[in-house]
């Protein structure tokens, strides 16, 4: 188990409440933090004030969708840096290419079991808590 | 009639005067010399002062004077008594043949003129032929005065005068006779000469006695001609005596017979006519009279007749071949064709023709009646043309009728003038042409053009109503269209739908498993792996309703790209690696060495191959599976082939299969689970990339499905 202080924090974005406490009882029960929003505003609050380490955006969300969701996290400087893992149910083409273009990290297509979520995120975060070396010494 | 005087006693002359005037009578040649002489010796030795002699002329109808004694001439040849008046003294003095004294006053009527020596009576004295044979006395001889000395004188010398008057005349009748005679045999003979044709008289011996000049030329021959004359003459006597000779046998009658004969002057060949008739002559016996016709031009001619006779007859039959060869030609003619003479009698026809207008001669009275009707309608239509003087031609139609069926024939006739070179009309010709199958035509013409219309009312109406279809398709289409979009959307959301709760479902189950909720009793860990492996497979039925849900909408998007076959069959297998292990079956793969690398949607035939894998470990109790990989179509298709040992499909249900939601067993307590869309996508992925899916299989005897694809595929615009 991690420290919980310094786990990283994940903001679990879905309006489906049965899937959003699943992979937030996972995540958690895997050792991290995770904070919930269950639309579009919400997850643009919460992405304001907690700083989340990392999102986990559902794309089909009632009010402000997860594309623009994600467009308006990337268009602000205070949230752009914050990785989005976009997460739909939708499998048909186009919706990862659309998922990418709002500026999500990474597309996960439902069914997505809790831990192939977990493993993406922590891919996503291991890759971003070990900025290529070659840059910094520069 | 007057008694004559008496006469004078008789005195002679002397015997000197008598001999004297004799021998002077028998020197003088010409009666009125002698007559002159005659009256001298009278006057002289009788003292006669006027005398007459009157001679009787040669025809005996007229006294004339001839010779006068003390008399001018005038009155001498002026004296003239006919002999036919018998009531004159003078006739009748001559008629009784003796001496009469006669008086003017008595005897001579007015009217008759007087007497020679005016109102002196006359001695008249008969001068008599010497020979009694001769009755006719020649003259008259007239003295006076009537003295008695004169009688005796003038009686002797009547008897010597008379005596030698005759004999004069006499000589002169023969000397007449003579000349006419020559003369008339010079005009015989210049008239036989005259005739163009030789002519002979033969005698019995066949003689020739007389021959014109024409005979004569063929017949004659002197001794100066030339050889060949006297040969040519030669030859035409005995051909002449040989024709006389048979001639002999044949009695009294004219006869004629062919002589030839030839020409002596330049040898040719001549032919006569022989006729030749017995001409009596009591004299010289009997004689043939032979006349030749020169036949050798008419023989020619004849010839030539004959020559053209015999051209004739050729050109006759020249003539008739070339009518039996025109009858031949016009019989042949399927058209009936007539003609007919300027009387309107028809002298010609063709068979077709006799069919229409001839009665046959077993004929029913019906077909007689047709033809006749035949004939009738006929002879009205060439009328026109007997009418019509300026036209030469004239054509018209005519109902006939067949007289042996009684079908109508529609005919359409064109008759023509046959007209000679002066313009007259010869006939008139008539072509009959059967017109039924013309008017058949016509009908079917019609028929169609109207059906024609038809079709093409119908066309029309077809077509506007096609039209509407169109529109109402196009509507239909972009209805369905919408449809579809609605459709693929639905499917798209339903998937969504499904995906949310199942996402939960496998998640939770998943959780539970790994024991993020606490530990489980293994009974309710099999039962929960259950839970799993049931939404898993409702999960792998979603998704291939989403697959066909996409390529139906064309929302499948192909990622052509190169990749190595051997390595994806490899992946495949590798990824079921669990399944055959659970299955126990052997898999092996057959890779050809030439298959390397492929341009295509690597990911599509990697679904594919897995799909076809995973049905032939499902549909394989026992045995093997062998994927195998090769090139074919000379390396421009790669065929991948999945070939297992399994339970296999029966022919029928071999196209069955690759159906939607179909398994050869469709029954509903159907041993293999599967929604049986894997072979429908299989197959529909293999059309994507421009290949195919085929499969050979027998029951109980394994399957074996196949993809071909192209190793390069063309790219896609």
């Amino acid at each position: 188990m991690t420290d919980r202080a310094t786990s990283p924090l994940v903001l679990l974005v879905d309006d489906f409440q049965d899937n959003r406490e699943m992979y937030a009882e996972f995540l958690r029960f895997s050792g991290l933090r995770v904070e919930e929003a269950a639309n579009g505003h919400e997850a643009l609050d919460k992405a304001t004030t907690l700083a989340p380490d990392l999102i986990v955006m559902d794309l089909s969300l009632p009010g402000i969708d997860g594309w623009e969701a994600t467009r308006r996290l990337k268009a602000d400087r205070h949230t752009k840096h914050i990785p989005v893992v976009a997460l739909t149910g939708h499998a048909l083409a186009g919706f990862s290419e659309g998922a990418r273009q709002a500026g999500c990290d990474a597309f996960v297509t439902k069914p997505c079991l809790p831990e192939e979520l977990l493993n993406e995120i922590q891919r996503i975060l291991v890759r971003r808590a070990r900025p290529r070396p070659a840059k910094k010494i520069r | 009639m007057i008694e004559p005087a008496p006469l004078p006693p008789p005195v002679l002359p002397s015997a000197e005067s008598r001999l004297a005037l004799a021998e002077d009578l028998l020197r003088t040649q010409d009666p009125v010399e002698c007559a002159q002489h005659a009256l001298e010796w009278l006057r002289a030795a009788a003292d006669i002062r006027q005398a007459l002699v009157a001679l009787s002329d040669a025809e005996g109808t007229r006294l004339s004077g001839t010779a006068g004694l003390a008399m001018p001439a005038s009155r001498v040849r002026g004296f003239s008594v006919a002999l036919d008046d018998r009531e004159h003294p003078l006739v009748k003095t001559l008629e009784a043949g003796e001496a009469r004294v006669l008086t003017p006053e008595a005897s001579i009527d007015r009217a008759r003129g007087a007497l020679p020596f005016g109102r002196f009576p006359c001695l008249a004295v008969p001068l008599v032929a010497e020979d009694p044979s001769d009755p006719d006395a020649v003259g008259l001889l007239l003295v006076a005065p009537v003295t008695p000395p004169a009688g005796p004188a003038t009686r002797w010398l009547a008897g010597v005068l008379s005596a030698r008057l005759s004999a004069l005349a006499r000589i002169r009748r023969l000397v007449d006779t003579e000349r006419r005679l020559r003369r008339d045999r010079g005009l015989l003979h210049s008239i036989i000469n005259a005739v163009p044709d030789p002519i002979t008289l033969t005698d019995d011996e066949g003689r020739i006695v007389i021959a014109n000049a024409r005979a004569e030329f063929l017949l004659a021959s002197r001794d100066d001609d030339s050889e060949g004359r006297r040969r040519a003459v030669a030859l035409n006597n005995m051909l002449f005596s040989s024709a006389l000779w048979r001639r002999g046998w044949e009695g009294s009658e004219p006869s004629r017979h062919e002589l030839p004969l030839v020409d002596p002057s330049d040898g040719s060949a001549m032919l006569f006519e022989l006729i030749s008739a017995p001409a009596g002559d009591p004299d010289a016996g009997a004689g043939v009279v032979s006349i030749l016709r020169n036949v050798t031009d008419l023989r020619r001619a004849t010839e030539e007749i004959e020559e053209n006779y015999r051209r004739l007859r050729v050109a006759e039959a020249d003539v008739r071949a070339e009518r039996d060869r025109l009858d031949l030609i016009i019989d042949s003619v399927a058209d009936p064709i007539l003609v007919a003479d300027p009387g309107g009698t028809i002298i010609l026809m063709n068979a077709p023709a006799e069919r229409l207008f001839t009665i046959p001669a077993d004929a029913e009275a019906e077909v007689a009646q047709r033809v006749r009707a035949n004939d009738a309608h006929f002879s009205s239509f060439v009328a026109n043309l007997y009418l019509a003087v300026d036209e030469l031609r004239w054509r018209g139609d005519i109902g006939l009728v067949d007289p042996v069926t009684a079908a109508p024939l529609p005919v359409e006739a064109v008759s023509g003038k046959l007209v000679s070179e002066r313009g007259e009309l010869i006939a008139i010709a008539t072509i009959l042409h059967d017109r039924t199958e013309e008017m058949e035509k016509a009908r079917l013409y019609a028929e169609l053009k109207r059906a024609s219309e038809q079709l093409q009312q119908r066309v029309h109406e077809a077509t506007s109503e096609l039209v509407r279809q169109n529109e109402l398709l196009r509507r239909q289409h972009i209805e369905l269209e919408q449809a579809s979009a609605l459709k693929t959307q639905f499917l798209a959301n339903m998937s969504h739908e499904f995906r949310t709760p199942l996402n939960a479902i496998l998640g939770y189950t998943s959780m539970l498993l790994q024991g993020v909720s606490g530990s489980m009793l293994p009974p309710q860990r099999k039962n929960l792996d259950r839970v799993e492996s049931n939404a898993r497979h409702l999960l792998a039925i979603i998704n291939d309703i989403l697959d066909i849900a996409r390529i139906e909408a064309g929302k499948m998007p192909l990622h052509p790209g190169e990749f190595r076959v051997p390595e994806l069959v490899k992946e495949v297998v590798a990824e079921v690696e669990p399944l055959i292990a659970r299955s126990g079956l052997t898999v092996t793969t057959e890779l050809d060495p030439r298959v390397g690398e492929a341009r295509s949607d690597r990911q599509k035939v990697k679904q594919i191959v897995l799909n076809l894998l995973t049905n032939a470990l499902k549909f394989t109790p026992v045995g093997s599976v062998c994927v195998s990989a090769r090139c074919v179509a000379a390396g421009d298709a790669v065929e991948i082939a999945v070939r297992d040992t399994g339970i296999g499909i029966s022919p029928e249900d071999q196209e069955r299969v690759f159906e939607d939601f179909r398994q050869a067993d469709n029954s509903p307590t159907r041993q293999y689970g599967g929604a049986g869309l894997g072979l429908a996508i299989c197959r529909r992925l293999a059309t994507m990339l421009g290949g195919q899916m085929t499969l050979t299989s027998a029951l109980g005897q394994g399957s074996t499905f196949t993809l071909l694809f192209p190793r390069r595929a063309r790219r896609r615009s």
